[in-house]
């Protein structure tokens, strides 16, 4: 343990205190480890161990939060190794029941004010940019830090960009930020060091909505390129509580 | 007739808090939820409801002003201690009492630890998410103002009873166990931790409490760039500057500070309650003493309706009349006679 080594020693089980497991199947982020924990997540769930309390990915490792007097760490580790050896995890599909979003998403001007700045640090004019993200579908890699927001990607390499040193102000819920080949959306305003690029038409926390979290780790998102004028009709209509994203089954 | 608690007035932190929302880390929520689970058990067994659905406002560091409407109103004092009147009568913490229609209830500062809780019977309110607690740092509900109003019931008895509670407001030694990074750090910064003294620093908050000390930092020497992992509350992160911070109750749901251990459960609600500038001492222990003090909690909130007690007693019930409240004077929240000392 504790040595860094790409790949080497993974996946790997830590102890998290008395009621909890990691499962860590990499020690950077990776497309493959990434699915990995997805797919694994999947067969834990669908495992329903007697005992186990609560399952939640990161980008990349699965936790398991637990009842120790009902399910020993010895029995949960145990369970957890038979279940890592079952199969090539890094060469599994991802699980089924994902979904495919289509969001409304103005780029630029107003509501992403530092595209220009991040379509040059790629090398791109800011419309190339904008195609280039706008016709990747970008998988949610996990969803945290503050509840509903998700971490999607990748983008292709010519987006991996740094964070800026200093912090935004303040970027407006729905805002879409980039870095390191990956896009954030803020359930709310918030300050940040990633580029502030877009605003997109969905609310990833609704407390009220039918559906509170609409999006799961795995699923992707296209960001729809639309006008200011659709983007605020859009807006509106998030604001009234109503979905106007679209959403279809991946297969 | 609707029985209305108002707040006339409301301290910076009260908010509603009952057991919080479990299971939606992978939505990114935090369980949220009571900083001391116990005070709500000990207002459940002083009001006789149900422990499973308790609810109660939470009162960091300050309490507010409350008055009964509609009826008479059965509260229960719980968690830590705060000076506490009904239009000027000092109230036993610890304790059930009915506040009277128009009546005007006033809780003032902690004496001792950090949140106090007002339990009320009958209190209710809408759920969101599966409870009724604010999760201030997630955006669900908030913090109380002047002038809101709760929808209680009317008193169902005249309460008069009263709760041992154990001192968990001080601060002390903190059982930990290692978490994912601890075997990044030295030998010598591990056993650092155990022998430094730290205190509670005042910035705490339901995210978290930073541990200040003297001293060198204890960040671990490869101090590797870790990509953002789930974290839940009691971990222990060493941050930027070096210091030791616990996660509480809203803590986010991922972060990337190394951590260098994890607060035992039966624990966490003495970091929680420890007051400002409290000592604090962490001692490694193993998974068994940990489940072991995890399986006593348990079982002590169970047996927590057996500790309750009438407080006024016929002088012939009272086994030695002298070591009672006669000595120490009138009861009062300045000084609770039957408060565990531990």
């Amino acid at each position: 343990m504790g040595g860094t080594e790409q790949d080497s020693g993974f996946p790997r089980l830590h102890r998290m205190g008395e009621a909890g497991l990691l499962v860590e199947f990499g020690d950077r982020l990776s497309m493959a480890v990434n699915a990995a924990t997805l797919a694994f997540r999947a067969a834990v769930e669908a495992a329903a161990w007697d005992g186990v309390e609560e399952s939640a990915t990161s980008l990349k490792s699965v936790f398991l939060r637990f009842d120790p007097v009902r399910l020993s760490h010895e029995a949960l580790e145990a369970a957890l190794k038979d279940l890592l050896r079952s199969r090539d995890w890094y060469g599994v599909p991802l699980p089924r029941g994902r979904k495919l979003w289509r969001v409304p998403t103005v780029f630029g001007g107003d509501h992403g004010p530092q595209l220009e700045e991040a379509a040059s640090m790629a090398k791109l004019s800011p419309d190339d940019a904008v195609a280039q993200i706008s016709r990747t579908p970008v998988r949610v890699l996990t969803i945290g830090f503050s509840p509903g927001m998700p971490y999607l990607g990748r983008l292709p390499e010519m987006f991996d960009i740094p964070r800026k040193t200093e912090l935004n102000p303040h970027v407006p819920a729905g805002g879409l930020a980039l870095a390191i080949r990956q896009l954030v959306l803020f359930p709310v305003g918030t300050q940040t060091g990633w580029r502030w690029i877009g605003r997109a038409a969905i609310d990833v926390f609704g407390q009220q909505a039918e559906q509170p979290f609409p999006l799961t780790a795995g699923d992707e998102i296209l960001f729809q390129p639309v006008t200011e004028s659709a983007f605020e009709d859009a807006w509106a209509g998030v604001e009234a509580g109503r979905m106007m994203a679209s959403c279809e089954a991946l297969p | 007739m609707s029985a209305v608690l108002q707040i006339l007035s409301a301290g910076p932190g009260l908010s509603l808090q009952d057991a919080g929302r479990p299971g939606l880390l992978s939505k990114g929520l935090s369980r949220g939820g009571a900083m001391d689970p116990l005070a709500l058990a000990e207002g459940a067994a002083l009001l006789r409801s149900d422990p499973g659905r308790a609810l109660a406002i939470e009162m960091a560091g300050a309490g507010g002003t409350f008055r009964a409407e509609g009826a008479d109103l059965l509260i229960a004092l719980t968690g830590a201690p705060m000076t506490a009147e009904i239009d000027g009568a000092r109230l036993h913490w610890s304790g059930s009492h009915v506040l009277p229609r128009g009546a005007t209830l006033k809780i003032g500062g902690a004496l001792k630890g950090s949140y106090g809780y007002l339990n009320v019977s009958g209190l209710d309110a809408a759920e969101i998410l599966g409870a009724r607690s604010a999760h201030i740092s997630g955006g669900i509900g908030g913090r109380f103002q002047a002038g809101d109003r709760l929808t209680c019931r009317p008193a169902p008895d005249a309460g008069g009873m009263m709760i041992a509670a154990d001192d968990r407001f001080s601060g002390g030694e903190i059982r930990i166990l290692p978490s994912v990074q601890t075997d990044q750090f030295a030998t010598d910064t591990l056993a650092r931790l155990e022998t430094t003294a730290f205190h509670k620093d005042a910035r705490a908050s339901r995210m978290g409490a930073r541990m200040g000390h003297d001293g060198p930092g204890f960040s671990s020497d490869a101090h590797l760039a870790i990509l953002s992992e789930i974290i839940v509350p009691g971990d222990v992160q060493v941050i930027g500057d070096g210091s030791p911070f616990v996660l509480l109750n809203e803590c986010q749901s991922m972060g990337g500070y190394p951590r260098i251990a994890t607060v035992i459960s039966a624990d966490l609600t003495k970091v929680a309650q420890a007051a400002p500038g409290s000592p604090i001492r962490f001692r490694f222990v193993t998974l068994a003493e940990a489940l072991s003090a995890r399986t006593s909690l348990d079982k002590y909130l169970k047996l927590l309706p057996s500790r309750v007690e009438p407080r006024v007693r016929h002088p012939g019930d009272i086994p030695d009349l002298l070591s009672y409240q006669l000595v120490s004077g009138v009861i009062s929240a300045h000084h609770d006679p039957h408060e565990q000392e531990t």
